[in-house]
């Protein structure tokens, strides 16, 4: 602004002082890199220091708690492996939460396609019986990708054509879709033999999905990194998903550029219900054995977390999922050693959550992550 | 309310009011006079300072120099609530009032001594007392979300009148009403200035509303008096040549080529649409744009042209009639506008053509960025290229003197006209038939504005055809080889530029058919 006003009929381009210099570019590049990993690792210090004074205030020590967090999550391979197993289904629920948001959109409501896709998977395993597992678990993940597709992708059909909003929404949707299974699983779906706990017949040990080689850590985890990693491919170098991006930043100007805002919006919420829908397979086929009330465990809300810490990268989120995951691995042995609540791990991570939504103001705000605010203090003083 | 208030219409004038906003004179050395009991009209353009001088005068902005006397003595204003206590009101052009409480509740927490704890039956009993006084009958129990929008202006006046306003401002009242409504409402009020129980100033640009109510009207013109007296005193013609000058300063640019009379590229017919909120129609019968003309849209901003862009531009969708392109349907998709060469260029660039966090380099190829190489004429891929992407911003940045300290920087970091410019190097790269453009240099300083312009002059001798929707008036006779007027809605007049006289124009935009 200040150079237009001052020198209207200069050749701007060729005498331009302010280009800056090669080593100058490469140091702006980094600090734009460095800003989203540096705001979100504070915001879990300072989450982590507002949970201290909470234990202050019960009389425990917030190192024994980072002490217990450590030998329960991370410590042994017994403990790794227990929070990668925990950490699967976050990698899902974070990529519903995820994929919507490239185009502006909060989706909340991953829980119910959770929920909605386990059932799916357990109610398909039962026609199928007798066909070869080869064939037959691959129908039933379609199965549960069908149904939290058509769940969360309604979500974004209800956003594009109705401008309902998508976050109201995606939480009613999600309730709707808890009742609907618990319907199913009491009623058309319950195994007579299923006493104290109403599940679903099991989908038998064939259908089971094993072990990722060499480790006791199921199949979920490794179809959840690949996930990831499609979903990064998908929305940082295709055009699809620069598109969607271009949707999310400005909803005008995409229209005005002729994008098909609605079949992205649609597209998108689909694709990430789809995700959250492998986790409810997974807790099925990997880990219950059948449908029943232990799919609605609270994977889709810690989800939610997951997506914002990562600022909704797909990338970031396979250590974010790993962290929370071994956070809540560790959250038995924190009750029992500290004689703490079970809510106490929520109480942490809503903690986290708060601090992290505060600290998406603070994008841009800082002078050594903001080269064109250099720039500017560059201009002025010369 | 115990003592009574003092009642009676006050007398308004301001001496020398001048109002600067950096280097911009908004307003420069306007006396204006309004007798007590008087109904004063204020005319003028988009820009012409008329929001700036009743705003100066309600205390929303300190004025830079002169001042306001009320009965005669100066008074200082230093706000809304400075004004509200001297007896000086105001009714927007938006409605101000809580839609989901009622008309009562809505006047009772608009006083500024509403009591935190308030009696009802007192309240009630008031309110009854005061709406027997009140030329308007209102049902005060219903939710103001469920009023027409005629009612909800009685009621913003009514409110003012409550507040004790003995000097009323109306800020284009009539542009929510249906034309019984603002007859109903105008003629009331002007009841209440002959019975002496109020002063009003009204910013108006219909003429007839002006002629039917108003008694004295002022006109302004860039921020200057240029001219009033009592209405009858003027005709319409010396009315609309005060509001848009004489324009002997009018440069053309330098064109080459005539209209191409053969190649008709973007055709308009019996095209009717409705915004959002649906109080807007509008009903284009036919608009025609040949190659290598420029045809301009005046009009009053609000009478449709915004509409009009939206349909074109894909945003809203029409109700009927059609848009053909060289005689294809068009419906504004990515493949009809690449088939077509069609660019679309709204009215704030930052807002309505940019994602704001995206970066320089991203937001320069939202045209290319799905073709191979980021060239817009190459075959479609899946795969962002981002090396093309940034060498091509740079390229672009460096042909269009865009100022950004990197392409990498979000543009939102950039000056208005820096936007504008990368916005116009995006658009105007390759061969264009049709270009769309919405106030294109609306907030943009001097030097951006004659480069701006020049580069529309440049893509319509290249063989552009040009639809320029504006508000600025000079733009549009600078720019045009054809001139149509929008007034309501509806091309009401249309002439070649080099027949145009901007009195006979203006006096359309004013709504004089």
């Amino acid at each position: 602004m200040a150079a237009d006003t001052t020198a209207p009929g200069l050749p701007l381009a060729e005498s331009d002082p302010d280009r800056p210099p090669a080593s100058l570019q490469i140091r702006a590049w980094l600090a734009r890199r460095t800003e989203s990993v540096a705001i979100p690792l504070g915001a879990v210090a300072a989450g982590f220091l507002i949970f201290s004074l909470f234990l202050v205030a019960l009389g425990k020590s917030p190192l024994a708690f980072l002490d217990l967090v450590w030998r329960g999550g991370f410590g042994s391979p017994f403990a790794l492996q227990n929070s990668l197993q925990r950490a699967a289904p976050l990698l899902f629920a974070a990529l519903c939460v995820a994929l919507p948001a490239r185009l502006g959109l909060v989706v909340i409501g991953g829980e119910g396609a959770i929920v909605l896709g386990g059932v799916a998977a357990a109610a398909a395993a039962q026609p199928l019986q007798g066909l070869s597992p080869l064939l037959a678990v691959p129908l039933m993940a379609l199965a549960a990708v069908a149904a939290g597709a058509a769940w969360i992708g309604a979500v974004g059909a209800l956003r594009a054509y109705r401008g309902v909003n998508e976050t109201i929404a995606s939480l009613l949707m999600s309730y709707i879709a808890l009742a609907l299974s618990n319907h199913l699983i009491e009623g058309w779906l319950r195994d007579p033999a299923s006493l104290n706990k109403p599940s679903t017949a099991p989908i038998g040990e064939a259908f089971m999905v094993g072990a990722l080689p060499g480790l006791d850590v199921h199949w979920g985890l490794g179809i959840g990194v690949l996930a990831c990693l499609a979903a990064y491919a998908l929305t940082e170098r295709t055009t699809i998903g620069f598109a969607a991006r271009i949707a999310g930043g400005n909803l005008r100007a995409a229209q005005i550029q002729g994008l098909p805002v609605g079949r992205l919006v649609v597209s998108f919420t689909a694709l990430g219900g789809a995700c959250a829908a492998l986790a409810g397979f997974f807790e099925v086929a990997a880990v219950h054995g059948n449908a029943n009330a232990s799919l609605n465990a609270g994977f889709g809300y810690t989800g939610i977390l997951v997506a914002f810490l990562a600022r909704h990268n797909p990338l970031a989120i396979l250590p974010v999922a790993f962290l929370l995951g071994g956070i809540e691995a560790s959250s038995g042995l924190i009750q029992r050693r500290m004689q703490l609540p079970d809510a106490t791990v929520l109480v942490l991570e809503g903690l986290l959550f708060l601090v992290v939504l505060v600290s998406e103001t603070l994008y841009g705000r800082f002078k050594p992550f903001s080269p064109h605010l250099w720039a500017e203090k560059r201009r002025a003083v010369s | 309310m115990s003592a009574p208030a003092p009642s009676g219409a006050l007398a308004i004038e301001t001496v020398g009011m001048t109002k600067r906003f950096g280097g911009f004179t908004a307003l420069d050395d306007v006396s204006m006079k309004i007798e007590a009991g008087g109904f004063h009209a204020l005319l003028g353009e988009n820009g012409a300072g008329k929001s700036t001088f009743v705003k100066c005068v309600m205390g929303f902005y300190p004025p830079s120099a002169g001042s306001v006397l009320i009965d005669g003595r100066e008074a200082e204003i230093t706000g809304p609530k400075g004004a509200q206590a001297r007896g000086l009101g105001m009714v927007y052009q938006h409605f101000t009032l809580v839609p989901s409480l009622t008309g009562a509740e809505n006047l009772v927490i608009g006083r500024a001594d509403a009591p935190a704890i308030l009696d009802w039956t007192a309240e009630r009993a008031a309110l009854a007392d005061f709406m027997a006084r009140m030329p308007f009958r209102l049902n005060l129990d219903r939710p103001v979300a469920e009023l027409a929008a005629g009612e909800k202006q009685k009621l913003e006046i009514v409110k003012q009148l409550y507040l004790k306003a003995r000097f009323l401002i109306l800020d284009e009242p009539t542009s929510v009403l249906t034309p019984t409504e603002a007859e109903e409402v105008l003629g009331l009020l002007r009841g209440m200035a002959d019975a002496g129980a109020l002063t009003v100033l009204m910013i108006s640009h219909k003429f007839r509303e002006v002629e039917a109510f108003a008694r004295s009207l002022s006109v302004l013109r860039r921020g200057r008096l240029v001219g009033g007296g009592a209405v009858g005193a003027l005709s319409r013609d010396d009315m609309a040549a005060m509001m848009v000058g004489e324009r002997t300063t009018r440069t053309i640019a330098a064109r080459i080529g005539e209209p191409d009379r053969a190649r008709e590229i973007l055709r308009v017919e019996g095209l009717t649409a409705t915004d959002v909120s649906g109080l807007r129609r509008i009903d284009v019968a036919d608009l025609r744009v040949r190659a290598h003309e420029i045809v301009g849209i005046a009009g009053v901003s609000g009478n449709g042209q915004k509409e009009l862009a939206d349909v074109l531009g894909g945003q809203i969708r029409a109700t009927g009639g059609r848009v053909a392109i060289q005689g294809e349907p068009y419906g504004g998709t990515r493949a009809e506008s690449r088939r077509h060469r069609v660019r679309f260029i709204p009215e704030e660039p930052l807002r309505n053509a940019c994602a704001p966090r995206m970066s320089v380099a991203e937001n320069l190829a939202f045209r290319a960025f799905d073709r191979r190489g980021d060239d817009p004429d190459g075959p479609p891929t899946l795969w962002l290229d981002r090396r093309a992407m940034s060498r091509r911003a740079k390229d672009l940045i460096a042909r269009f003197k865009v100022k950004t300290a990197s392409s990498e920087a979000p543009i939102a970091t950039l000056s208005g006209g820096n936007v504008q410019r990368a916005v116009l190097a995006r658009e105007l790269t390759d061969p264009v038939d049709l270009l769309i453009v919405v106030n294109p240099c609306f907030g943009l300083d001097f030097a951006a504005v004659a480069e701006i312009r020049s580069r529309i002059v440049a893509a319509r001798n290249a063989g552009a055809a040009v639809l320029l929707i504006s508000e600025d008036l000079d733009e549009i006779l600078e720019l045009s080889d054809r001139i149509c007027v929008m007034s309501d809605g509806r091309l009401v007049y249309e002439t070649p530029a080099a027949a145009a006289e901007a009195g006979v124009i203006g006096r359309h935009m004013a709504g004089h058919h």
